[in-house]
């Protein structure tokens, strides 16, 4: 069996070993004899980001971190716990709430060659920034031919959490994934997280890195080169969660939690959904998800954010471009309701994606009544 | 009578032996009578001006006023308070800022404006909103996401409205109420209506850009807009030194002219809003700069104490406390005896816990709200749930 997913997996780079495949999901729901995964440990996503950029903000001195209560306050959400005790004022920057200002004044330091982290409470804040993330960050590379290149890293929560509100919920997938010039991360595991920042810390270019609040607190198993400094994952590459072969199901952040429970649903039920992380928004491994729908023939999106012109818009139509003749059924998406997000606790149920609506797209691609 | 010399003459104690308690209950006078009279009281301290004079500090009030002053702030002090239990208790989800030590500018503000006047806030706006006419049911069903609430259970804690009063939110992105507030007013200027908007931010706020596009345009326009600066001294965890150049915010507006009040003396604060409506009417917009102080942390998942010394929060609560005030007041001027403020307080108590009982009854909203109110008009369009093929919906 191992043998096989090897196989499958010949288009990664030589980095993506055994262990990048679903090593939570399988670790959790099979007996794994690898004597990596026996010494894997586990880590909360928080962990996660806090070590990644601890290790980052070490091995090169012009990483800095600014933001709102980054510093004294040790993170809004704790991630940037022991960072100013470390580092100093210098680098970890408290700023005041003024997100149009510190975010033209980190772009503005990334154009003379620092690699600013600008942490934004939750992606909604951001918005007060959008000139300065499109306009001064994404197209500068472009525009200057090259002389200016903008090594920007912007990350903080995005999507919904719990009763905060439509203000306070919106995911700027879709938004950021259309831009060219960004390359926009959506890490889902502890293990993605850590790899994914090292990288985007590490790239040349702005870099969009959506977390997810309710992820903050998840442990998740991470193999022992995960835990390495060195460890780090290739952007604009979509990770197979696990296999499958009637359905294809696609998801980034919180909503692989959902379709790998989905998937658990539905493999009692005889249906072998093949669950794809994202983990790339923009670049979109394209590639990952048609060769998988050329196996499964069959596609589920599943994403928090809006629907229309969304990121599962977008895979859709990928797959009806270039695997139109492997569709064995109409393509479906899962995402937010059409409306802006409410409070009581019953709508906003009804208005997030639940693992019910997922088990029931997955179904009728399978022509299975629900 | 100078509240100064009747606090001088009972220093050594916190608590105001009333006079009536010499003089025997015949002679005590009524709560109901004379509430009509005036009387004139000193605030706290003078005010500070910028480019413009100062109003006086002798402030004209009435035993009714000054009761209703209590009875106000008791309401709104118990309902956070009330609050703070219902979010540990997880009936109120998501985010909760709570006003308590912060009344006195919600009350004082009330006592100097009409509900023809508009009011807008960011977050912390329970208790503006129970000022501008809401009642104790509407705030708590909408802290819990029922149909009685306010915003019929989709807005929650940070989206309170109540347009027919003139209050227009409760707003989530710190700094975005002050524009909308400037518009408010360009719109009463436009329609000659008379009356001011006030726009209240925080300390936090107060370093926003978009503030001063705002205020640059509402003084070239001449609107009758009235930035309230609430300054509780912390944005979030930062204290306000560390986040303003100038934490003098009431100077802060350069050609605008500013005044800063003692946030915590309603009696100063309805002075200081009275006479920025007449100057906001005639001259274009000021800027109040409010110092108060917020007891709880800067929201329920904030305890508070590690950007504040737990010494400095219970000192402003026993030295500047508005409740208290106001209670020293009325019993200095024998409105009323201590007796009776207790029993207003027990009342207040019994009138909040009534309304949560029946907040509680409130129903969830149905699910067909889920699409309500998406557009004023819709035109027919359609909507979807999570799952478009299982969910949908044509907004009218």
């Amino acid at each position: 069996m191992w043998g096989i997913v090897r196989q499958r997996l010949g288009g990664y780079s030589a980095y993506y070993s055994l262990q990048r495949i679903g090593l939570g999901h399988l670790l959790n729901s099979l007996k794994c004899y690898s004597s990596e995964a026996a010494a894997a440990k586990k880590m909360t996503v928080r962990e996660a980001l806090n070590s990644a950029l601890d290790e980052e903000m070490s091995a090169d001195p012009k990483v800095f971190l600014m933001g709102e209560e980054v510093g004294e306050y040790q993170g809004a959400y704790k991630i940037s716990k022991g960072l100013l005790e470390k580092y100093g004022p210098e680098r970890v920057c408290d700023t005041p709430i003024t997100e149009a200002g510190f975010t033209g004044i980190g772009v503005g330091a990334a154009y003379y060659g620092l690699k600013p982290v600008v942490e934004f409470m939750t992606f909604n804040f951001a918005m007060q920034a959008m000139d300065h993330i499109i306009n001064s960050a994404a197209k500068t590379n472009y525009m200057s031919a090259g002389q200016i290149s903008v090594p920007i890293v912007f990350r903080g929560p995005n999507g919904a959490a719990a009763g905060v509100g439509a203000q306070h919920s919106q995911c700027y997938a879709a938004w950021y994934g259309s831009c060219p010039g960004l390359k926009v991360l959506a890490p889902y595991s502890s293990e993605d997280t850590r790899g994914l920042l090292k990288a985007a810390i590490r790239d040349p270019d702005p870099v969009i890195f959506l977390e997810n609040e309710l992820l903050y607190g998840e442990s998740f198993p991470v193999s022992a080169e995960a835990v390495d400094s060195s460890f780090c994952l290739p952007i604009g590459k979509a990770k197979i969660e696990i296999e499958g072969k009637d359905v294809t199901i696609t998801a980034f952040s919180k909503m692989v939690g959902y379709a790998l429970k989905a998937a658990e649903i539905l493999a009692k039920e005889g249906i072998s959904a093949e669950v794809i992380n994202l983990c790339s928004i923009r670049p979109l491994d394209r590639a990952t998800i048609n060769a998988s729908v050329r196996k499964t023939n069959r596609l589920v999106t599943v994403e928090e954010g809006y629907p229309q012109h969304g990121v599962g818009a977008e895979i859709c139509t990928s797959v009806i471009e270039e695997s139109f003749e492997y569709l064995d059924a109409p393509v479906e998406r899962i995402a937010g309701a059409d409306v802006p997000l409410p409070y009581a606790a019953n709508l906003e149920r009804m208005a997030l994606p639940q693992v019910e609506d997922v088990v029931r797209a997955a179904k009728r691609t399978c022509y299975r009544s629900v | 009578m100078a509240l100064a010399h009747v606090a001088s003459s009972t220093s050594r104690s916190n608590l105001l032996r009333p006079i009536s308690a010499f003089v025997s209950p015949n002679l005590r006078r009524q709560l109901s009578t004379d509430d009509t009279r005036t009387l004139t009281i000193e605030t706290s301290v003078p005010f500070t001006s910028h480019r413009c004079e100062s109003p006086s500090r002798s402030v004209e009030t009435t035993p009714s006023e000054l009761l209703s002053f209590f009875r106000d702030m008791a309401t709104m002090r118990r309902m956070e308070i009330a609050a703070d239990s219902l979010y540990k208790a997880k009936l109120i989800r998501g985010f909760c800022h709570l006003y308590d030590g912060q009344e006195a500018v919600a009350v004082g503000m009330e006592a100097a404006i009409t509900k023809k006047d508009s009011i807008i806030t960011a977050y912390r706006d329970h208790c503006t909103f129970l000022g501008r006419g809401g009642t104790l049911l509407e705030v708590f069903s909408e802290l819990m996401g029922r149909i009685g609430g306010c915003s019929k259970g989709k807005g929650g804690s940070m989206h309170f409205y109540k347009k027919d009063s003139g209050f227009y939110g409760g707003h989530g992105i710190v700094g975005a109420q002050v524009p909308l507030g400037c518009g408010l007013a360009f719109a009463q200027k436009y329609k000659k209506d008379g009356t001011v908007t006030f726009a209240l931010y925080g300390d936090g706020a107060a370093n926003q850009g978009q503030l001063f596009e705002a205020l640059n345009i509402s003084a070239l326009w001449d609107l009758p807009a009235i930035l309230v600066c609430e300054n509780n001294h912390y944005g979030m965890g930062t204290a306000e030194w560390r986040a303003a150049k100038s934490p003098a915010y009431y100077k802060r507006g350069d050609y605008v002219p500013g005044l800063k009040v003692d946030g915590m003396d309603a009696l100063a604060v309805k002075q200081a809003c009275k006479f920025a409506k007449e100057h906001a009417l005639k001259n274009g917009p000021i800027i109040l700069e409010m110092d108060t102080y917020r007891y709880h942390g800067h929201s329920m998942s904030d305890p508070g104490s590690t950007y504040r010394t737990r010494d400095e929060i219970s000192g402003v609560r026993q030295e500047r406390d508005p409740i208290e005030r106001i209670r020293k007041l009325i019993l200095s001027h024998d409105l009323a005896t201590e007796k009776e403020l207790k029993d207003t307080e027990k009342e207040v108590r019994k009138l909040v816990d009534d309304a949560i009982a029946q907040a509680k009854e409130s129903p969830m909203p149905e699910p067909h709200e889920l699409f309500t109110n998406v557009y004023a008009k819709g035109y027919g369009v359609e909507a979807f749930g999570a799952d478009r093929k299982e969910v949908r919906a044509v907004l009218p």
